[in-house]
C-alpha cells in the first residue's frame, strides 16, 4: 500500500509534455495572448506596405522578410508573457519544486513558444498572401516545413532569454536587445528560404539554406537545453 | 628584423605565460608587460608607416592594415576570453571568472568598435564604401551588437549572483558567432581579403603585421588586468566578502 504513495520521478520527456500541454491549456482557455499576436502582426505588414507606398512589385519581392519581422516583433511579446504568467503567482518556484529534471520546463516552455509563433505564421500566411498579393512557387508542404524551422530556431534562444529578462528591470527592452542580434543568423537563412519557396528555387539553392537554418536550431537548443538550469536556479 | 619580432613575441608569450601561472608575479608582470607594449606600439607605427613597402595596388593607403589587423584580433581574442570566463562560470561559480568575464566582453567591445571604424576608413578609398554587406562586416556588426547586449544585461541586474549566472549564460550563447566572424571570409568568398598570413601578403609586411600584433596583445592584456582588477573589486563591494571588509580596527575589537 505505501509503495504506491512514494513519490516516484517523472520522466524528463513526460514532463515537458505536461508543462506543454499546461501551457497550451492556459492559452486556450483565454486564448489573450494568440489575438493580441494576430493583432499585432497583421498591423505591422499593414504598416510596412503603408510605409513603402503601393507598390506591389516591392512588396511582393520583399514579402518573405515582412513577414519574418512581422513574426519577430510579434513573438517577443509572446516570449515575454511565456514567463510572466509563471512570475504572476511564483509558479515557477513551484515547476522548480518539481522532482524532475528542470531542463523539462524548458523543453516545455521552448515547445509551447515554437507551437504559438507556427500558429501565428498559419495565420499571417494568408494575410500574406492577399495584401502582398504573393504566390507560393514550391508549394504549401515546403513552406510549412522552413516556416516550422524558422518558428523552432525563434523559440529556443527566445525561451532562455525571456527567462532571463523576465526577472530583470527593464525586461522589456532587454529582451529584443538580447534576441534580435542573436537571431540574425537565423532570421538570413529562414527570410531567404522562404524567398525561395515563395518565388520558386530556380538554382536549387533551397536546401543550402534550409540546412544553415537547421544547424543554427540545432545549436541553439542543445545550448539552451545544457544551461537552462542555471538560468533559472536561484 | 624578423628574428627580433620572433624574440618580442616570444618575451611577450613568456611574459603572459608568466602572469598564468605564477600568482606571486602578477605584482610587476603587468607592469614589464606595459613597458614592453609602450616601446614597441611606436615602434610598430614607424615600422607599418616606413619600413614596410607600398602596396603594389593600394599604395600607401593598405598601411591602415597594422592597425586594423591587430585591433580586430585583439578584440576577437578579448571575447574569447569572455567565452571561456563565462563557461569557467557555469561549471564553478567564483567572482574572478565573472569579473574575467565582465573585462573581456567590455574591452572586446571597445577594440572591435575601433577595429571596425578603421575597417571603414579602409574602406571608402579602396572599396569606394564606407560600409558594404559583406559577410564579414556584418557578422562583426552582429558580435558587436551581442556582446553589447551582454554588457546592458549586467548593467540591467542588481543581484550579483544572478547577474553573474545569467550573463555568463549569454557570454556561451554570444560566443556562436565568434567562430562565423573568423571563418566568415573562408566560408563566403567576398570583397574581404582572408586572414593575412605569410601566403596571402608579402613576408616584409608580414613581419610588420605580427609586430603589431604583439604591441596590441601587449595593450590588450594591460587593459584586460586592469578592466579585470576593477571588476573584481566592485564585486567584492558589492558582496561584501568576508576577505574585502577593512580588518578590524580598534574600535571594533573594543
Amino acid at each position: 500500500m505505501s509503495a504506491s504513495f512514494a513519490i516516484r520521478p517523472i520522466g524528463l520527456l513526460r514532463a515537458a509534455g505536461i508543462i506543454l500541454g499546461k501551457d497550451l491549456l492556459i492559452e486556450w482557455r483565454t486564448r489573450a495572448r494568440i489575438n493580441a499576436l494576430v493583432f499585432f502582426a497583421v498591423a505591422t505588414l499593414l504598416l510596412f506596405s503603408f510605409a513603402l507606398g503601393p507598390d506591389v512589385d516591392l512588396l511582393r519581392q520583399n514579402a518573405a522578410g515582412y513577414m519574418w519581422l512581422g513574426i519577430l516583433f510579434a513573438s517577443v511579446l509572446s516570449l515575454s508573457e511565456s514567463f510572466r504568467v509563471e512570475a504572476e503567482n511564483a509558479t515557477l518556484e513551484g515547476l522548480k519544486l518539481v522532482p524532475t529534471d528542470p531542463r523539462a520546463v524548458f523543453l516545455g516552455k521552448a515547445c509551447g513558444n515554437a507551437v504559438m509563433i507556427f500558429a501565428l505564421c498559419l495565420i499571417l500566411l494568408p494575410v500574406m498572401v492577399a495584401i502582398y498579393d504573393v504566390s507560393i512557387a514550391e508549394g504549401l508542404p515546403k513552406l510549412s516545413l522552413v516556416l516550422a524551422i524558422g518558428c523552432l530556431a525563434i523559440s529556443a534562444p527566445g525561451t532562455i532569454f525571456a527567462a532571463i529578462s523576465a526577472n530583470a528591470r527593464a525586461r522589456d527592452v532587454l529582451l529584443p536587445l538580447l534576441l534580435f542580434p542573436m537571431l540574425v543568423p537565423a532570421l538570413l537563412s529562414v527570410v531567404k528560404a522562404t524567398a525561395l519557396v515563395l518565388q520558386g528555387d530556380l538554382q536549387d539553392s533551397l536546401r543550402s539554406w534550409l540546412g544553415l537554418l537547421c544547424c543554427f536550431s540545432v545549436i541553439y537548443w542543445a545550448l539552451g537545453f545544457a544551461v537552462f538550469p542555471k538560468v533559472i536556479e536561484d | 628584423m624578423l628574428y627580433v619580432t620572433i624574440a618580442l613575441f616570444a618575451l611577450a608569450v613568456g611574459l603572459f605565460a608568466l602572469h598564468l601561472f605564477w600568482a606571486k608575479a602578477r605584482g610587476w608582470v603587468w607592469k614589464a608587460v606595459a613597458v614592453l607594449g609602450g616601446a614597441m606600439l611606436p615602434a610598430g607605427a614607424y615600422f607599418g608607416l616606413s619600413w614596410a613597402p607600398s602596396e603594389q595596388d593600394m599604395g600607401e593607403v593598405y598601411r591602415i592594415i597594422f592597425v586594423h589587423v591587430p585591433m580586430v584580433w585583439a578584440a576577437l581574442l578579448a571575447l574569447v576570453v569572455n567565452f571561456v570566463a563565462s563557461a569557467a562560470y557555469l561549471f564553478k561559480r567564483s567572482w574572478t571568472s565573472d569579473s574575467l568575464g565582465e573585462a573581456g566582453a567590455e574591452v572586446g567591445v571597445v577594440f572591435g568598435v575601433v577595429g571596425l571604424l578603421l575597417g571603414s576608413i579602409w574602406g571608402r578609398p579602396t572599396w569606394g564604401v564606407w560600409w558594404d554587406w559583406d559577410p564579414r562586416l556584418t557578422t562583426t556588426a552582429i558580435m558587436l551588437v551581442l556582446y553589447t547586449g551582454y554588457l546592458a544585461l549586467r548593467k540591467f541586474v542588481d543581484d550579483p549572483e544572478k547577474r553573474a549566472t545569467w550573463s555568463a549564460v549569454v557570454g556561451v550563447i554570444a560566443a556562436v558567432d565568434l567562430p562565423i566572424v573568423w571563418f566568415s571570409v573562408r566560408w563566403w568568398k567576398s570583397i574581404h581579403q582572408v586572414q593575412s598570413n605569410p601566403k596571402t601578403i608579402d613576408r616584409s609586411m608580414f613581419v610588420v603585421l605580427v609586430f603589431n600584433v604583439v604591441a596590441f596583445m601587449c595593450a590588450l592584456f594591460v587593459y584586460l588586468w586592469h578592466r579585470f582588477l576593477i571588476a573584481k573589486a566592485a564585486r567584492a563591494r558589492e558582496v561584501a566578502l568576508p576577505s574585502a571588509l577593512p580588518p578590524a580596527g580598534p574600535q571594533e575589537a573594543a
